[in-house]
């Protein structure tokens, strides 16, 4: 069975299973705005292969990680925008 | 840094084959891929035995940015730094992406590619209960359903846009295919239940900051659908942007390639997907073809020329029934966004005569996916091709470009 990690999705922790992507992490904790948009739209993950960069958010403060790409680490601290 | 005798980029199945071909044909071989491990988008999270590339130098999480300091040199970036690789020959199995054509809505977190919802449920988003529509063009659209459904999904309807007699005429050409309609009718199985709808498409996404609803259109009816995520794909558009930067002549939107899977660039090949859409068993031969080609295995590359013939047959009926309705280009309305990077909507761009000047207007293109998804989209809507391709292909950090002497040598490194 699955391994749980511990993160931080905008300052709130959560028990995460091992191998989720960040996305997929975010959609999960119900976080559908991943980023916002030249015109202040909501954006989230569209073509979960790394083309897109709709999935950028800041993953232990570096700013435009692709969420889709990159799996969850323990104690990773994730911030949407 | 890193010098081998082959160099292939992409590890989905025409990569994994490649490698593995150069590899038992005695060269040194590295692979590149910038998802987490190999497998590529179809076989995304599956070990294959038959591709194991045991004694392949992989590099995951890594991503192509330009070319390298030096002839036959690439620079690389992961997560945590930048290096060069050099190669003797050079295997492009960049793959494809999916076509997304923008529709009202398009842009509400919970739309996402057919593909792309089945990668995220592959890496954990848990879909059980939820209810899903699939929709766009092609094959790939069962087999998503058939997978989000195995996940506990409630796919309430899958709606292909190609016509009932195209789909059927489809149907019929792969009965050629004995492997193929045993797919298809495990697919059906695991599909009991679910809509499956010829010439019907999504209109219009709607919903308060994620998806709702979806507006769906069959000839004359049309109607709304509740769901919690979309998953819509209107095909698969190849990878070409690393081998326009290295002077590969393009076909159409592929890469051109020979009988041996060479490009017009000197000791470069290509396979797979990027190469033109034609599906996994394609991509696989195109890659033991063009790992054999690679290495001077003539006699062996050729041995597979009738194999790639049978599999491209298959591609091209494909490629018939599930061409694209004009329909799909009347969807955005003034204010729909086309390019998601710079919010630039419709209205904006019906006036301009191309790419070029879409995007010196309005900054169409200019955002960081640099074209990948509003390219293909204007090219379906308006006839455009984008402009040819700059280094950095995708976004890089600045420290990646301007790399030490010192930092090479610390990054040759040895996996």
């Amino acid at each position: 069975m699955p391994e749980n990690v511990s993160i931080e999705v905008n300052g709130k922790r959560l028990k995460i299973a091992t191998g989720t992507s960040v996305a997929a992490c975010l959609f999960q904790a119900g976080e559908f705005s991943f980023r916002t948009s030249a015109s202040g739209e909501p954006r989230a993950a569209l073509c979960g292969m790394g083309i897109c960069f709709e999935c950028r958010v800041t993953i232990d403060g570096r700013a435009n990680c692709r969420s889709c790409q990159m799996l969850v680490r323990d104690g990773m601290a994730i911030r949407t925008s | 840094m890193n010098q081998v005798d082959v160099l292939v980029i992409g590890a989905g199945p025409a990569g994994m084959a490649a490698a593995t071909r150069a590899h038992e044909s005695g060269a040194r071989v590295a692979i590149v891929d910038d998802n987490w491990g190999a497998g590529g988008q179809i076989w995304r999270g599956i070990a294959n035995s038959r591709f194991t590339m045991t004694g392949v130098d992989a590099y995951w999480g890594a991503q192509v940015v330009a070319r390298g300091s030096g002839e036959r040199t690439l620079l690389l970036e992961d997560a945590g730094r930048a290096f060069e690789l050099g190669f003797h020959k050079l295997i492009l199995a960049t793959g494809a992406r999916e076509l997304f054509l923008p529709f009202p809505g398009w842009t509400l977190p919970g739309v996402m590619g057919a593909g792309g919802l089945q990668a995220l449920v592959k890496s954990g988003l848990g879909i059980r209960g939820k209810a899903v529509v699939i929709a766009g063009s092609g094959p790939l659209l069962l087999a998503v359903a058939a997978h989000l459904r195995k996940a506990g999904a409630r796919v309430k309807l899958i709606a292909e846009q190609a016509a009932t007699k195209a789909v059927s005429s489809f149907a019929f050409h792969m009965i050629r295919y004995p492997a193929k309609v045993t797919q298809a009718a495990a697919l059906r199985l695991s599909l009991v239940g679910v809509p499956y709808s010829p010439g019907c498409w999504v209109e219009a996404a709607e919903g308060e900051g994620r998806l709702q609803r979806v507006l769906l259109r069959q000839g004359r009816k049309s109607w709304m659908e509740d769901c919690d995520y979309a998953g819509i794909g209107y095909g698969l558009y190849p990878n070409t942007e690393l081998a326009s930067l290295l002077g590969c002549r393009l076909q159409g939107n592929a890469i051109a390639a020979d009988e041996w899977q060479r490009t017009s660039a000197d000791g470069m090949f290509a396979a797979g997907e990027c190469t033109g859409i034609g599906g996994v068993d394609l991509s696989l031969v195109e890659g033991e073809i063009a790992g054999y080609a690679a290495c001077g295995e003539t006699a062996r590359a050729s041995r597979l020329f009738g194999k790639r013939s049978r599999a491209r047959r298959f591609a091209d009926a494909l490629d018939r029934a599930f061409r694209l309705r004009d329909e799909l280009r009347t969807l955005p309305r003034p204010a729909t966004i086309v390019c998601r990077c710079e919010d630039v909507r419709y209205e904006r761009l019906r006036q301009a005569a191309s790419f070029r000047a879409a995007k010196l207007h309005t900054r169409c293109g200019m955002g960081p996916c640099q074209a990948r998804i509003c390219g293909a989209a204007t090219e379906f809507l308006f006839g455009w091709r984008t402009d040819s391709v700059r280094p950095p292909i995708l976004p890089a950090r600045a420290a990646s470009l301007i790399i030490p002497e010192e930092f090479q040598k610390e990054s040759s490194i040895t996996q």
